[in-house]
């Protein structure tokens, strides 16, 4: 066989592997549970090899799991050394600090054997029903009172399942069925991988993966390299305020191209909170290289090379470098603003190639009822209920801004009727936001507008913690921002973007979610894309006339002497 | 039993974007035609066609005992954009469902991507003042009177078709209903499809995209189904005409005009009937089908010798083929998957260095490098022919030469240069990862579907198929190949031997800790009724078969498993029985049964078919007299698994009589296609004139 058609033979295995984490993340979404998994895609897979370099991971899933499992699996192998590991066994936790990022994950490692060695450890994380504790609320003050925590430990020894553990997780858990279920389905999802890459090793007569793995890095980094060669070398410094929680938090960073690495540095970013906002900084790391990559090299497959050449640093005891045991449960709220924040230093690296700001942090609606949220004796069914929706994302120079889309999560939105047949909620609207989509040569995104209420006669909460209420999307290149998010009752009366508050028995809450920031003068937009949007209602007459000085007429159609006259006449150019 | 006393005369009539086939099977044999789509009145294409086959067939159309129908004018409608002009009514507050699709992003890393515009733009969808919740109760009553002008608007608007979309109404229909009386009286003539007939299950957005897309392509095809009816009538016949549905299975025309969204894909459906007529004739109960054409490969998975079904399936893939960048449909489908795979898929290497190929497809122009129409990019077909696979002078039965030198130079600058390979090697790794990606899709298909793949027949048909299936059998450990004969008439073959069936399905969640034997007994005696009345326009008085299906799940799980019931009377103490049932099929699916939880099921589905004359192949049926197939060269082909070029014997398939053995490396020539055996595989020819490659014992 020739060595060129040995290549080849790699590049097919390596395709293989591709396949058989995707296998792997299927099967888990398949048998799971929990509703975010399920149906909205809250999980992760990906195969490693025995170092501990993530080879390939499931194009199913969402970012912040898997760039932190690829980080994570270091400290299940120095807990679990190979020469400990047997046939059968499976690993697993929920630390923040090595898994990725808050105990609602549970990650578990599964090593795979073959001929009685060890040859690669798939791991995959899912987003549980419940762990105890308070959850999902940003008010615990430290990790302790977020719920059951897990260190690096086996769940499964040598094919018989930890059952003593088992019904300590399931004591410590309000929905212990599901979250039995959750666990079984993420042992399922590695045997499954496990399974493909023992018969994958037979079919080519192969005794380890480690060649293959050499191959598969090695390409990964040239071409990783390649793509960051052809960037300026040079430091550029960007920072953006966001809402926090209770105050407003800095995020500051500097961005550093020399040549062969790309780096970031928080250094300057306000520190942790006492809120459970806080990110540890494997998830920082994850959404940092994550939107570095949809920039630099979106269509380089994942693996350790790619992601090692992404270096991100910040100092002990900021917000994105949460020590133990700060609280950090809603880390997603500061995680995800992070790639709209390298974004802008790009923008001044390389103009003309970053999208404007979006949404960020997605607009997840977590309501609830019963004793200890909306009180004790109330009538009405007690349920919990998390909704992924979202805003709109940033206007690209190709086009406009996507509408209601979760970016940087990958997230699938929920159905209403699914919420609806699984909780007493009513959802009464949910519709396009018209005007939210900043301004611009290319448009923001529009947001969504949501009102919802109870079927019962009774109160119901909602769990805030949303950003962009304070400080919207930004546009970029003179683009306009998008319109902030807002809550409030229908009758009128405000909510706050963050904490929990009860909406009394026949009010309806209105969530108004963030549009996302344009690109380039609107005045510069194509009349008829104008006349388009006002035809759609994307955006009102008058808004057409205010920030794009396009005239629409009766019929719709563009007043071509108007608009000449509008776009023409002095600026009073607004401040962006 | 049929008008002319025991033997059948059966027509089959398959229109597709090109070509619409007849078959006419008779007592005698059967005749087939091929006459040009005829795109505007596609009905005059038929008639021509069956005129054709009739006259050459000596038969009247009055003999015919029926007539069954496939095609594809609803789906190339979608793909298209060439439907009516359609109106969307939604629950007030929910027009935009249709836009928000699932709220995803359909490629991770890729922010260029945008989402495909609905079917229905914003302007054209409506909303009424009504709320019906969860369990059925109506919140908010009918705005009637608003319902009453919406219908004046929709005339002025010149809307031809209207899509009822309202928030739960596969609990309760009435408000939809109640429009569509309204939408009968103020606008006589409009089509209206009501979104708890066309798909009553829950999920807003899969119920509102398909109910959307049947109003969107009803018009057109309700017009056309009633001139061709007309049409046949006025030839003499008498036979009622059947539609394929997209499951595979018939129903009337009635039922298609009112729901022919359900006819999408009946074109591959009847390739997947073709499959398992084969599959049962050479009693393989497990095999996978693979129909690889020009741009796509579609892959089926059967059991127990019957295609998967499914209740989900994406048209009009946008981006890239992605899933997730098509229009979702919920209607039942027999499961199959599509990828960019095909003859003239492109090849080209990216960012990373590697080979990749499709889903960009050189189509039949400029086709690829070597048809020598002005192509210069490298597919599958140059990277085949420079592997020694296909003879250039020999290729569609030598109606077209074949340019090698061109081939090579596409090959040799798009792939081979780039990475540093001759074009040799370079060919080699393009066929490679073709196939891989097929074996991938299967891989990833089986897995979605809680199937093995080892010990499969894989039943090759396309153009292409059969050049390939060898290789991808050998990347998924499948022994066995088998490329059936009369490949090339196609799906219209299939359609021939479509069973006399139906498939009734209704959603009724039932808790089986807490069974109710009644209520599921009523429901299936009321599917029953429904499927006969459909399966007696063909069957005449031959026995029926019934089979029962119910989709379970663990209580809280998100997808559900299809586990056969067993055809009889339930009692209440039934429900451990199919508790135990569905746990099996569980374990046998993932691994282990999961403790302390309840089981429900969700849907009911009944499949009535009439007894075929059919059966499955047992031992006893003779091996035919097994003879030496004569070689009549040989040349060199690049043999993958080998990774070098061996001397492959080239074989002429009209030459091998039933019995006929060879040994691989070989080619076996006809003139739609070409098969290959590699060296790790020898061949025969089964009773029934197929080619079947096995994999020899010491490979």
């Amino acid at each position: 066989m020739s060595d060129k058609f040995n290549l080849i033979r790699h590049q097919v295995m390596w395709d293989r592997l591709i396949s058989l984490v995707e296998e792997q993340a299927r099967t888990l979404m398949r048998v799971a549970f929990s509703t975010v998994v399920r149906e909205a895609g809250d999980l992760s897979a990906g195969i490693f090899d025995i170092q501990g370099r993530l080879l390939a991971q499931a194009v199913t899933g969402t970012p912040g799991h898997i760039n932190s499992m690829a980080r994570a699996i270091n400290d299940f192998l120095s807990v679990f050394p190979p020469d400990k590991m047997t046939a059968g066994d499976v690993y697993f936790t929920n630390d923040p600090w090595r898994g990725t990022g808050h105990l609602f994950d549970f990650m578990v490692v599964t090593p795979t054997f073959k001929d009685g060695k060890l040859v690669a450890l798939f791991a995959c994380t899912a987003h549980v029903a419940d762990i105890g504790g308070n959850g999902p609320d940003p008010n615990s003050r430290d990790v302790f009172a977020e719920g059951l925590f897990i260190p690096i430990m086996p769940l499964v020894n040598a094919g018989e399942i930890n059952h003593w553990l088992m019904k300590l997780l399931l004591a410590n858990s309000r929905e212990p069925e599901k979250l039995e279920g959750d666990v079984y389905a993420l042992i399922a999802s590695n045997e499954a991988g496990g399974k493909r890459l023992t018969k994958m090793m037979d079919e080519y007569k192969l005794e380890t993966i480690d060649e293959l793995a050499a191959h598969i890095l090695t390409a990964s980094d040239r071409s990783m390299r390649e793509a960051i060669a052809k960037l300026p070398k040079g430091t550029w410094r960007h920072s953006v305020t966001i809402d926090g929680f209770a105050d407003p938090v800095e995020l500051c960073a500097t961005l550093t191209i020399d040549g062969q690495t790309i780096h970031i540095d928080f250094t300057g970013t306000s520190p942790v909170s006492k809120y459970g906002i806080n990110c540890p900084i494997g998830y920082t790391h994850a959404y940092t290289s994550f939107g570095v990559k949809c920039l630099v090299a979106p269509k380089l497959a994942n693996n350790a090379a790619v992601l090692d050449r992404i270096v991100v640093t910040a100092p002990e005891g900021v917000i994105v470098n949460a020590p133990y045991p700060a609280p950090v449960t809603a880390r997603a709220l500061i995680g995800q603003m992070l790639p709209d924040l390298a974004f802008g230093c790009f923008e001044k690296a390389t103009p003309g190639r970053a999208p404007a700001e979006g949404t960020g942090a997605s607009w997840s609606l977590r309501f609830g009822a019963g004793p200890g949220v909306t009180g004790q004796g109330g009538k009405g069914t007690p349920f919990l209920s998390q909704n992924f929706q979202s805003g709109g994302m940033g206007a690209h120079w190709l086009h406009d801004g996507m509408a209601a889309t979760p970016y940087p999560s990958g997230v699938k939105a929920i159905s209403v009727e699914i919420t609806e047949a699984l909780t007493p909620l009513v959802f009464w609207r949910k519709e396009l936001r018209r005007d939210s989509g900043g301004a611009g040569v290319f448009r923001g995104g529009l947001g969504q507008t949501i009102e919802v209420g109870s079927r019962e006669d009774a109160p119901f909460a909602i769990f805030a913690r949303f950003q962009r209420v304070k400080y919207p999307a930004a546009g970029r290149g003179g683009g306009a921002d998008g319109a902030a998010g807002t809550l409030s009752l229908a009758s009128g009366a405000a909510v706050l973007p963050r904490g929990t508050q009860v909406i009394p028995a026949g009010e309806r809450l209105v969530v108004e979610m963030p549009g996302g920031g344009g690109l380039g003068e609107a005045t510069q937009r194509d009349p008829a894309a104008v006349a388009y949007d006002v035809a759609n209602g994307y955006v009102s007459r008058q808004a057409a006339r205010d920030h794009y000085k396009v005239v629409i007429a009766e019929d719709g159609q563009v007043d071509e002497a108007l608009t000449a006259q509008a776009r023409t006449a002095k600026p009073e150019r607004a401040h962006v | 039993m049929n008008q002319s006393g025991g033997a059948f005369y059966r027509l089959a009539v398959d229109i597709g974007g090109t070509f619409t086939d007849v078959v006419l099977e008779t007592p005698d044999g059967w005749a087939s035609g091929k006459v040009l789509t005829t795109g505007k009145a596609p009905e005059e294409g038929v008639v021509a066609g069956l005129q054709f086959v009739l006259d050459k067939a000596g038969v009247t159309a009055d003999k015919l005992d029926f007539i069954i129908h496939g095609t594809t004018l609803a789906t190339n409608a979608i793909i298209e954009r060439r439907g009516a002009r359609t109106a969307l009514i939604t629950t007030h507050g929910f027009r935009d469902t249709l836009e928000f699709a699932f709220g995803q992003r359909f490629d991770q890393y890729d922010l260029e991507l945008e989402r495909p515009e609905p079917l229905i733009a914003r302007p054209l969808r409506f909303e009424a003042r009504e709320r019906v919740a969860a369990d059925g109760s109506a919140l908010v009553a009918l705005d009637e009177f608003g319902v009453r002008e919406l219908a004046h608007k929709l005339r002025e608007l010149d809307i031809e078709s209207v899509a009822v979309c309202f928030m739960h109404s596969y609990r309760n229909g009435a408000h939809e209903r109640r429009v569509r009386e309204i939408l009968n009286e103020e606008a006589p003539g409009l089509f209206v499809s009501l979104s708890h007939e066309v798909c009553p299950e829950i999920r807003e957005y899969e119920r509102t995209s398909t109910t959307v897309a049947n109003a969107y392509v009803q018009p057109l095809m309700a017009t056309y189904l009633g001139k061709l009816d007309k049409c046949l009538r006025d030839l003499g016949a008498r036979s009622p005409l059947l539609m394929i549905m997209s499951s595979g299975s018939l129903t009337s025309i009635e039922t298609a005009q009112r729901f022919p969204i359900r006819l999408v894909e009946s074109g591959p459906a009847g390739g997947a009937i073709l499959a398992r007529q084969i599959a049962m004739e050479l009693g393989a109960s497990r095999a996978v089908a693979l129909d690889m054409g020009g741009t796509t490969a579609k892959i089926i998975l059967l059991t127990d010798f019957e295609p998967r079904h499914a209740r989900s399936m994406e048209v009009a893939r946008a981006y890239r083929f992605l899933p997730g960048s098509g229009l979702p449909l919920r209607i039942p489908v027999i499961e199959m998957i599509e990828i960019g795979a095909g003859g003239g898929s492109i090849a080209h290497v990216d960012e990373l260095g590697r080979i990749a190929v499709g889903p960009e497809s050189s189509g039949s122009s400029p086709g690829p490098a070597c048809y020598g129409l002005g192509g210069s990019r490298p597919t599958v077909t140059d990277s085949d022919l420079l592997q020694g696979k296909l003879d250039p002078d020999a290729f569609a039965g030598g109606t077209m030469r074949l340019d090698t030198q061109a081939a090579r130079a596409a090959v040799e600058a798009h792939v081979g240069a780039p990475i540093g390979v001759g074009w040799a090697d370079a060919a080699a790794g393009v066929c490679e990862i073709v196939d891989e990606n097929m074996a991938n899709a299967t891989r990833v298909h089986a897995a979605d579907a809680g199937e093995e793949l080892e010990s499969r027949m894989l039943i090759a048909t396309g153009g292409a198929g059969p050049l390939h299936a060898a290789r991808i059998a050998e990347k998924l450990g499948m022994g066995t190949v088998v490329i059936p004969k009369a490949a090339g008439v196609g799906s219209a073959f299939g359609f021939l031997k479509a069973p006399i069936a139906y498939e009734a399905v209704h959603s009724q969640i039932a808790h089986l800790a807490k069974f109710d034997a009644d209520a599921v007994n009523k429901g299936f005696a009321n599917l029953r009724t429904e499927a006969e009345k459909v399966v007696r326009l063909a069957s005449g008085d031959r026995l029926l078969r019934e089979r029962r299906f119910a989709d379970m799940r663990y209580r809280g799980q998100g997808h559900e498993l299809a586990v056969e019931l067993p055809a009889r009377v339930y009692e209440n103490a039934d429900g451990a029985a199919l508790t135990e049932i569905f746990e099996a099929q569980y374990q046998k699916s993932y691994g282990r049964r999961i403790p302390n939880l309840t089981v429900e099921a969700l849907t009911w589905t009944l499949v009535l078919s009439a007894q075929d004359d059919e059966s499955v192949a047992n031992a006893s049926t003779p091996e035919p007299a097994p003879s030496v197939a004569p070689i009549a060269r040989t040349t060199q082909v690049f043999d993958a698994e080998v990774g070098d070029f061996v001397t492959a014997s080239v074989i002429a398939r009209d030459a091998l009589p039933p019995g006929a053995r060879f040994d691989g490396p070989a080619l076996v020539v006809e003139d739609q296609t070409t098969i290959w055996a590699p060296s790790s595989f020898e061949g025969r020819i089964s009773t029934g004139g197929h080619v079947i490659l096995q994999r020899k014992s010491n490979a």
